[in-house]
């Protein structure tokens, strides 16, 4: 097989908040032969706030990255949903509106920066599920996931608003990828629904309700953990837990995984190298199922 | 306001073309009043007019109304809207021109701080070219609301104590070129 090479784009909350998912992001990688290069100097996406403040700046500051990564042709990889939309979305309109274009062509210059329209931006789930392939990610295991019961969490940006490698409203390729990992992908309604984003800043409530509605399905449908590829949703679902069920007067302790850190898990990548101390509900309990699950096989 | 009738005709006309100046803003012209886009939205449930109903009410020119009501803020961006709406309306980028232009007139509701977040998020990235997520609650909360900072001390301190609240920021090697890049952007102007 040809080798897979992608400009790596892990995006400011894989520096501090979500580090746990930089870290299982490259030791996957690397064990699935692929090969990472972090893109030189990038800047933050803007994410939504930009978009918020000013439209034109938003979608400058997100081609700025893009115009480093043409400078070396590989295709722009991220493991961050929120990161993916808004470089997509900026790649995407600067290709279908010739005004936008424009406007942003005389703004990199500024910078001494150009961008042809050349690069491909790619989430990290759909380089593994389409590039690499699920069958080929299996044959990389040491073990299987069976016994366990995965609630794949997809949230918004990863699937909307283009939908390039799945569904919108009922994405599967990470069921599929764990199932083919031999875990259980149990049927959850709520797998793309929104879990406020940073309404967890703005308005709480509001943001810790949506939270309860999918932490609540997860475990209707008794799972052992979520998995998701979002770090802001893997901070609302994990960091708030404890004070949704307060406020709603529950009782479940559910991990939160980077999709990552469980595919991890099958590969025997060492638990430090996936971060798992770092989740705020313990992922303990996850693991201890687990270790009894293989000694029993 | 009776005597406001001649300026708000001007208004409103500005306010379509304020619209229609975004990618695919003209799309809004071919809203059919479905409601897809309301019943689709996790966080209608609060707010004081539900999308379907802001639509309606941008094309009455009924601007004021329209800038200051919560909804704008409530948006999470989750696209649901976006990709259902049988028109193709692309409601999330409205809802975002519709900040901008919130923002830009002061007319966000009392009471109302999301702005400061997204504000305090853009002052951040132009200083060190990436966000610093420390720096940006507390700023936030100290500016918007002091005791919730003091709540939310539980939460921050299991984030450091998990290493997930670095203390220091990251700047780029290339700030200045990104400055420049964000002045020029500016002096073209839009919102
Ligand atoms: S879904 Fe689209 S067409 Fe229907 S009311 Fe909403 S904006 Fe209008
Ligand atoms: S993008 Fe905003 S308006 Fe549309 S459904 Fe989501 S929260 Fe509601």
């Amino acid at each position: 097989m040809e080798e897979l090479v992608y400009s790596y784009y892990p995006g400011c909350s894989l520096e501090a908040t979500s580090k746990a998912y930089d870290r299982s992001t490259r030791a996957v990688a690397e064990r699935l032969g692929i090969r990472l290069i972090e893109l030189e100097d990038w800047n933050c996406c803007g994410a939504t706030a930009y978009m918020s403040v000013q439209e034109l700046l938003s979608f400058a500051i997100s081609a700025r990255n893009l115009a480093l990564a043409e400078q070396y042709g590989r295709p722009l990889v991220t493991p961050c949903a929120a990161c993916f939309t808004t470089l997509n979305k900026t790649n995407t309109y600067l290709a279908e509106f010739p005004k936008l274009k424009e406007q942003i062509d005389e703004i990199l210059d500024e910078g001494g920066l150009t961008y042809n329209g050349t690069i491909q931006v790619r989430h990290l789930l759909s380089v593994f599920t389409q590039d690499v392939g699920t069958e080929a990610i299996q044959a990389k295991a040491k073990r299987d996931l069976r016994g366990l019961k995965v609630a794949c969490y997809y949230g918004c940006q990863i699937v909307r608003p283009l939908h390039e490698f799945d569904d919108p409203e009922m994405p599967t390729t990470m069921d599929t990828l764990f199932e083919q990992l031999g875990a259980e992908a149990v049927y959850f309604p709520m797998k793309a629904k929104c879990c406020g984003g940073s309404l967890i800043g703005s308005t709480e409530d509001v943001a810790l309700r949506l939270i309860k509605n999918i932490l609540l399905c997860a475990d209707q449908y008794e799972a052992d953990c979520i998995v998701t590829a979002c770090p802001l949703c893997q901070i609302n679902l994990d960091a708030y837990q404890e004070r949704v069920c307060r406020q709603y007067n529950l009782n479940f302790q559910i991990p939160i995984l980077f999709f990552t850190q469980l595919i991890g898990l099958a590969f025997g990548v060492p638990n430090e190298d996936l971060g798992l101390r770092t989740n705020i509900v313990p992922a303990k309990p996850l693991l201890e199922k687990y270790q009894a699950l293989l000694e029993r096989k | 306001m009776k005597s406001d009738v001649v300026l708000e005709e001007s208004m409103h006309l500005d306010f379509l073309e304020e619209i229609y100046s975004i990618p695919g803003g003209e799309k809004i012209k071919d809203c059919i009043q479905c409601g897809t886009c309301s019943g689709s939205c996790p966080t209608s449930y609060v707010m004081d007019y539900t999308p379907r109903k802001v639509f309606a009410m941008i094309r009455a020119g009924m601007r004021d109304e329209v800038l200051s009501c919560n909804t704008l803020w409530l948006c999470t961006s989750c696209y649901s809207c976006y990709v259902r709406c049988p028109q193709d309306i692309k409601i999330t980028d409205i809802m975002y021109a519709l900040k901008r232009i919130s923002i830009k007139d002061g007319k966000y509701p009392k009471g109302s701080d999301a702005q400061e977040l997204s504000k305090m998020f853009t002052h951040i990235v132009n200083k060190y070219g990436r966000n610093h997520e420390l720096e940006l609650i507390q700023r936030y909360f100290l500016k918007t609301k002091p005791l919730k900072l003091l709540q939310n001390i539980p939460i921050g301190l299991k984030l450091l104590t998990h290493g997930r609240l670095p203390l220091l920021p990251t700047k780029i090697r290339n700030i200045s070129q990104l400055q420049k890049i964000i002045r020029k952007a500016k002096s073209l102007g839009g919102f």
